[in-house]
């Protein structure tokens, strides 16, 4: 059966902003769904808040909505739209949520469409908890003991059946949102509460616990004759207990028989077909008892899900693209595996074993609990591909980009025996976190105080335990006592002992022979860990291979473990015989992607490289792609002309560039990750394009860019670089307190501050240090704090000869608050003219001094009328998308072309392009993963994501990017004002505002007092210092509904602390900035006003034209 | 560790390790692509006298087992693996793997590049080859020069000796089965695999497994209401004396095929059969129903294909193979006897094709 003729128009809805469960894997599985429903002649409307995704693109869909996905806008878009069909099953939970939503509002009924790729029915049954549970026993499957509880009361009853521990899964949040174990009263009785609040419909299942337990994932795919499928089959490293996204997890399945497999099999079968999912993938997981091979099922999602965008590039098998397919009617056996030619009606099969490692960002919360546990911590992952499970493991390692070239030990590095004492802290206080200073001197310790340290930090489950797993070996611990701590299947657990055993093999080996060289590489150990071992350096390790002819084959990921002849260039490397990568005579463009997502560096730089590879294949260059993150669209295989599925170190490219002998290489688009390589490449003479090496050192450098800037005559706040304590000290007390710390060569502020005491400062440099890998050869950069400067960031592209202003982006929040976190608005929305020109004309002087071809970002502050340059950076930046979307102009696949040798008049790009209309790019955070965290925003990145708000006006763009940011703005009530002296001014205007809307106001004492002098009437309420009945005593009796609250200084944060955390609790929007606080009130003024218009990127682009 | 080759007829070698047992081998070189199931691949009476080369790099995880053999012992004339595990993790296992092939005399070789030799054979053909720790030379002489699996009739060393009674289901591996056994199958045997035989006990048949020298008029004086032909190795169109029993069958009971029984009913229904280049060997081979359209996801070990042109009127095409279009089943209704190509049993391998053991009992069902 061909396609459904009787649909013509299908609106697809994305996922939203990337929030830690729900990443880019779902602007791959959309981008791919657009495409194939584009592919079959449908009329695609697309609407999805995130501008940094490949999918929003204009070209992938007729009309591209970049609004918020909340079900008043959605149902706007569905009327002026009329679309016949809407596909759900793309767009994560998100997407899924929305669309029952509609439905129960009955709006898709009136307006007559048609719930494609799952119905309705299948939805709930697979979500709500009780509804599947009784589904699997109906087909006679287990599923843990468990109840569905909606108060209290239920709740303990619940607890009392099944017996602690019990494990806490609210119902429809994603990735484990609200979750979690509980050990005892205590420990529920907090979980329960918060898994209550996180849960839409206030419900959540308490289950037995199965912890310990192997756990299994089968990817599956149904279509509507009832012919299935499994596509992958994933086996958790970590047992149950561990968020599957949080767990090191392999592709094929290892330690399964044929039978047991089977039997799982037929109970994927059996459960997709119950639950009604009849067009579509879905994605199951098993608890398997190791002990009795007992099967349970554990939850099921009928949806594209994280785990399929793994699948999807572990077999090659393109789940979304197919599911979109036969969403529309297809049969599988009616469409072609592009990989082979031959039938999509089949189940790949992998000669190879893949492993996934996720990346956490602990670091970058304070006070979280690091202990990883049913709901999701980590914040991007790692995919490495490897003939074995060793080889695989140490490529995932090194793809990691933690500073670890593959599983290296700790042990020089940490004393276990603190390791120890600080796990036993956490669990009597989990927002103590871990604190490990590295060791500065070996340990005297012996090895059995180690082995017992060690044997006991591993039975938590923490992000490194993967590691000291390995340092357990290393110091003598067996396989059966280390199963016994962590429940880790002893096959895999021998495998790491394979590897640790051949250190000592290493070590020991008198000269470096071709058959041991070999050996090493087929294990996966890198140049570097090699030569770590043998204190030697990475350059012999290099040489002797070189001499011996060790070097790596590239295999194909064919899905079909060679069977069949591939016609599609995804490799991987590894070493055997005959390499298979066939380079072709094409001239010829490499790519550097950004490795794993992590905070700083995430889905906007994917969204660069795949816009360079689409640049150089409009060029008619062979784009070669090379990254090692499973979630992006950059790694899917028909983004650029060949993939090669590889880490990003130096070792690894190198081996590619020889490979393919590339006529240049783009290392600026994919963030740090590939920057950190151009210099290391361009000395081995690979040719890199666009901005020189050197031009970007001479940015990043200091004292080489003070000279820049001299030169130019342009001003920047006054600083210096500290080396060492007392270094910073004198630099701060020159310049005067408050001042920004940061250690340099960082991304996305980590380890920034400002520091307003010396006391602070000590503080500071004492903590920063602990958080850098080369602790010793790190610089301090000391900057002058420029106190409540407005922000101005502008991305440009120059061609070496002309410069040509992509977006000038004015910051919302006052300086202080990083980059990547704060609320930009395009056009600049509160500068006089004459603060952007001198920004225009800076922004072209330092383009052309720096001889930048390509993107440049500078980020300015403007205090009164003076302009200061805070950096620069000559290579893509997080904005690049957001402008891209703003006002139509591609800047990353404009800069790849100019990179590629084109000028801008060549490409017809000479004039900076100021839209009519108004986009506010608002962040967002992952704090509801992390609750003991504090919300208050500063130097240091933490956001996750991003959304966009595009409207006529500011207030109307805004409201938009906090609807689509999650803030559920209140029309009425009572809001909270608590500002620090310098925001009383502003904050009386609010209040004055508010007030006229009819808004009752509650202030602290100060606050109440200035609003009193401007005739603002204001309810006094303490702080929480001064004692009950304080504000946070409100805040929990549901009294207000909006806060703003501005604080500076490290002790005043401290005391309002508990404040924020109760408004995250409890769900009421905040505002920590008064520039923030401004925009938001102008928000809810324009929330009264007549309903709001959505408009598709593609109009508003050709009014701007 | 001793150095091994494996040898191909054509000259190719891939050196590695040898493990198994000690000594040399010969036998028709062949790749399965199948991720699990390798002690049931081992144990496969269909793989006599071929070497079998997993294409999924790591061997052995999960050790050995009581309960998952497809027959008394191995039969494949040898094994490559990529990696051998040195320890194995499993809740039923009771051996390693390693120690398993040495106890039952199989020469394998662990640590090629079987993603080369996969190709290898992908592009040149399934071919004889030799595996050995000796003279590199002398091991490729002798895989010039074994005899081509064209025209080989190997099911003589497969086949049970004498006649048995079968009672044994999949019991806890399976679904709920039939509870009276209501119908009496003879299953010829030309390499049987031990899981046919339990489904067919699940259908609710009582099943008496003859030797494949058995004659027709011998199998039909057990008066069964049907007969199975069973899997087996080598060159169908070889086994002539099996050929002239199924001809005495046809017509007089339902029969039902499987793999070399399917060749066996379609050539002695007059159609003929040829070597594929190099087989389909896996558990993921696509097949069509072409009645019902339905797609089954099948477990599939065969060298040789029927040609679906040399059917005679009498019989129909039923499955096709949806990657190249082969013949993957065939039906003569007016003689109640249908089979097909692949494993509709799957150990290992999916359960999709169970049904058709319920279409046997059908067929029997009307006709009784």
């Amino acid at each position: 059966m061909p396609r459904r003729d009787d649909i013509r128009k299908i609106l697809l809805i994305g996922s939203g902003p990337i929030v830690i469960g729900q990443a880019c894997e779902f602007d791959y599985s959309g981008t791919q769904g657009a495409k194939a429903l584009r592919e079959e002649g449908y009329e695609v409307i697309l609407v999805n808040s995130n501008p940094a995704t490949i999918m929003t693109d204009p070209q992938f869909a007729e009309r591209t909505y970049v609004e918020p996905l909340i079900p008043e806008v959605v149902e706007r878009i569905l009327e002026r739209e009329q679309p016949d069909a809407l596909l759900p099953t793309l767009g994560g939970q998100t997407a899924l949520n929305l669309a029952l939503e509609l439905h129960r509002r009955g709006v898709l009924e009136r307006l007559g469409v048609e719930l494609i790729g799952a119905k309705v029915e299948a939805i709930r049954k697979a979500e709500e908890r009780e509804l599947f549970k009784s589904a699997m026993e109906k087909i006679g499957l287990e599923s843990a003991r468990a109840h569905t509880v909606r108060t209290m009361e239920e709740a303990w009853a619940a607890v009392e059946d099944i017996g602690y521990p019990v494990i806490l899964r609210p119902s429809l949040t994603m990735g484990g949102s609200g979750g979690g174990v509980a050990n005892d009263r205590d420990e529920f009785d907090r979980a329960i509460r918060w898994a209550f609040n996180q849960s839409p419909v206030h419900e959540c299942l308490v289950e037995e616990s199965l912890l310990g337990w192997k756990e299994y994932e089968l990817e599956v795919i149904r279509d509507k004759a009832d012919n299935f499928a499994v596509i992958c089959t994933i086996e958790n490293f970590d047992p149950m207990g561990v968020h599957t996204g949080d767990s090191v997890t392999v592709a094929p399945a290892m330690t399964l028989t044929d039978r047991e497999y089977q039997r799982m099999r037929d109970a994927g079968r059996k459960i997709i077909t119950e639950i009604g999912v009849d067009t579509g993938g879905s994605n199951i997981q098993f608890a398997v008892d190791p002990e009795t091979g007992r099967l349970i099922v554990i939850e099921m999602n009928p949806r594209v899900s994280r785990s399929s965008a793994l699948a999807s590039k572990a077999t090659g098998y393109p789940i979304a693209k197919v599911a979109a397919k036969l969403a529309v009617g297809y049969t599988l056996d009616e469409l072609r595996n592009d990989i082979t030619g031959t039938s999509s009606a089949f189940e790949p099969t992998i000669d190879y074993v893949v492993t996934k490692w996720p990346r956490f960002a602990f670091e970058k919360f304070r006070g979280s609990d690091p202990r990883l546990t049913t709901q999701m911590k980590s914040v991007g992952e790692a995919m490495a591909i490897g003939k074995t499970f060793k080889e695989s493991v140490q490529k995932a390692a090194r793809s990691l980009e933690v500073g670890r070239d593959g599983l290296v030990s700790l042990l020089e590095k940490i004393d276990y025996r603190e390791l120890r004492d600080q796990v036993r802290r956490l669990a009597k206080d989990p927002s103590a976190g871990l604190h490990l200073m590295p060791l500065t001197e070996p340990l005297e310790v012996s090895r059995a105080e180690l082995q017992e340290a060690i044997l006991e930090v591993v039975k938590t489950p923490l992000s490194d335990r993967l590691w000291y797993i390995c340092d357990g070996l290393r110091v003598g611990l067996s396989i059966e006592q280390l199963q016994e701590a962590t429940g880790v299947d002893s096959w895999f657990l021998d495998q790491l002992e394979q590897i640790v055993s051949e250190e000592e093999v290493i070590r020991g080996a008198e000269t470096l022979e071709a058959a041991q060289l070999d050996r090493w590489k087929r294990m996966g150990f890198s140049d570097a860990r090699i030569a770590q071992l043998r204190g030697a350096e990475v350059e012999e390790v290099r040489r002797a291979r070189s001499e011996e002819k060790v070097e790596p084959i590239y295999a194909r990921v064919d899905t079909c473990a060679a069977e069949f002849a591939a016609l599609t260039p995804y490799l991987y490397s590894t070493w055997g015989e005959r390499s298979e990568s066939e380079p072709t005579g094409r001239k010829k463009v490499m790519i550097l992607g950004g490795g794993p997502n992590r905070i700083g560096q995430g889905i906007e730089f994917d969204y660069c490289c795949v816009h360079a590879a689409f640049a150089m294949k409009e060029l008619g260059y062979e784009s070669i792609m090379v990254n090692c993150t499973p979630e992006t669209v950059s790694t899917d295989y028909d983004t650029s002309d060949r993939l090669y599925f590889e880490p990003l170190t130096f070792e690894d490219v190198m081996a590619i560039v020889r490979e393919e002998n590339p006529d240049g290489v783009i290392v600026q688009f994919g963030g740090q990750t590939p920057l950190k390589l151009a210099v290391p490449l361009a000395k081995a003479g690979v040719p890199i394009l666009g901005t020189s090496a050197d031009a970007i050192d001479r940015a990043e450098d200091r004292e080489r860019f003070d000279a820049i800037l001299e030169k130019l005559g342009l001003s920047r706040p006054q600083g210096g670089i500290a080396k060492g304590m007392s270094d910073a000290i004198e630099v701060a007390e020159r310049i005067g307190y408050p001042v920004v710390v940061r250690p340099s060569y960082v991304l996305g502020g980590r380890a920034m501050e400002i520091v307003y005491t010396r006391e602070e400062l000590e503080q500071y440099m004492a903590k920063a240090l602990e958080a850098v890998e080369d602790a010793d050869t790190q610089t301090i950069l000391v900057d002058e704090f420029l106190k409540d400067a407005a922000e101005v960031d502008v991305d440009a592209i120059s061609d070496g000869k002309r410069v040509v202003i992509g977006g000038v982006m004015q910051h919302i929040e006052e300086a202080g608050v990083h980059s990547g976190d704060s609320s930009m608005v395009l056009p600049a929305h509160a500068l006089p003219p004459e603060v952007q020109g001198a920004i225009r004309s800076s922004t072209r002087a330092l383009a052309l001094e720096l001889g930048v071809v390509g993107l440049m970002n500078v980020q300015f502050a403007v205090k009164g009328s003076r302009v200061y340059v805070i950096e620069v950076n000559p290579r893509a930046s997080r904005t690049v998308p957001f402008i891209g979307k703003a006002t139509g102009l591609p800047l990353a696949n404009i800069a790849a072309k100019v990179m590629a040798g084109k000028t801008l008049e060549e490409l017809g790009v000479t004039r900076e392009v100021v839209p009519r209309h108004v986009a506010v790019k608002e962040s967002v955070f992952p704090f509801h993963k992390f609750p003991g965290v504090d919300t208050i925003l500063g130097p240091e990145m933490r956001s996750t994501g991003e959304v966009m708000g595009v409207g006529a006006d500011f207030p109307e763009a805004f409201l938009k990017a906090l609807w689509s940011a999650s803030y559920d703005l209140p029309r009425e009530g009572r809001v909270f004002l608590s500002v620090r002296d310098d925001d009383k001014q502003a904050a009386c205007e609010l209040g004055y505002r508010l007030r006229d809307m009819g808004f009752e106001l509650l202030a602290t004492r100060g606050t109440k007092e200035a609003l009193a002098r401007n005739g603002v009437e204001a309810e006094v309420v303490n702080k929480v210092l001064e004692g009950s009945p304080h504000i946070v005593d409100r805040l929990q009796a549901g009294d207000v509904v909006m806060v703003i609250n501005t604080t500076e200084g490290a002790k005043a944060i401290q005391d309002s602390r508990s404040l924020r955390r109760e408004t995250l609790m409890s769900g009421i929007p905040y505002f920590t900035t008064i520039g923030a606080a401004t925009a938001a009130v102008a928000a809810v003024e324009r929330m009264r006003e007549p309903e709001l218009e959505v408009c598709s990127l593609q109009e508003y682009h050709a009014r701007t034209r | 560790m001793t150095r091994a080759h494996l040898v191909l007829a054509d000259g190719t070698h891939f050196e590695g390790i040898a493990i198994g047992a000690e000594g040399e081998t010969v036998g028709e070189v062949v790749f399965t692509t199948g991720m699990t199931g390798y002690q049931e691949v081992l144990t496969d009476p269909s793989y006599c006298g071929q070497i079998v080369t997993m294409t999924a790099p790591q061997m052995g995880n999960t050790g050995v087992n009581d309960e998952d053999p497809e027959a008394e012992a191995p039969a494949v004339a040898g094994f490559v693996v990529h990696e051998l595990a040195r320890r194995a993790s499993n809740w039923r296992m009771t051996e390693t793997l390693e120690a398993y092939l040495a106890r039952h005399g199989i020469v394998a070789i662990a640590g090629i590049d079987t993603r080369a030799l996969t190709r290898h054979i992908r592009d040149h053909g399934a071919q004889m080859a030799a595996i050995g720790t000796g003279e590199l030379e002398a091991l490729k002489e002798k895989a010039r020069t074994a005899p081509p699996m064209t025209g080989r009739d190997l099911t003589g060393e497969v086949t049970a000796k004498a006649p048995y009674e079968w009672t044994e289901g999949t019991g806890r591996w399976g679904e709920e089965p039939a509870k009276e056994k209501r119908f009496r199958v003879v299953a010829y045997d030309l390499g049987i695999k031990r899981n046919i035989l339990r489904c067919l006990v699940d259908a609710g048949c009582e099943v008496t497994v003859v030797p494949s020298s058995t004659s027709a008029e011998d199998i039909l004086a057990r008066e069964p209401d049907g007969v199975f032909l069973s899997n087996g190795p080598g060159d169908p169109a070889a086994v002539g004396h099996a050929i002239e029993t199924v001809k005495g069958l046809v017509g007089k009971k339902p029969l039902f095929g499987i793999c070399l029984g399917h060749q066996l009913l379609s050539l002695a229904l007059g159609a003929s059969t040829y070597k594929l280049k190099f087989g389909h060997r896996g558990l993921n081979q696509p097949v069509k129903d072409l009645a019902t359209g339905r797609i089954e996801i099948t477990t599939q070990n065969h060298g040789f294909a029927v040609d679906p042109k040399s059917l005679p009127d009498a019989a129909e095409l039923t499955h096709v193979h949806l990657n190249d279009n082969t013949c993957m089943g065939i039906a003569a209704p007016s003689l109640d006897a249908f089979s097909v190509q692949y494993h509709p049993e799957a150990a290992a391998g999916p359960h999709d094709s169970r049904y058709l053991f319920e279409r046997f009992t059908d067929a029997m069902e009307k006709r009784g």
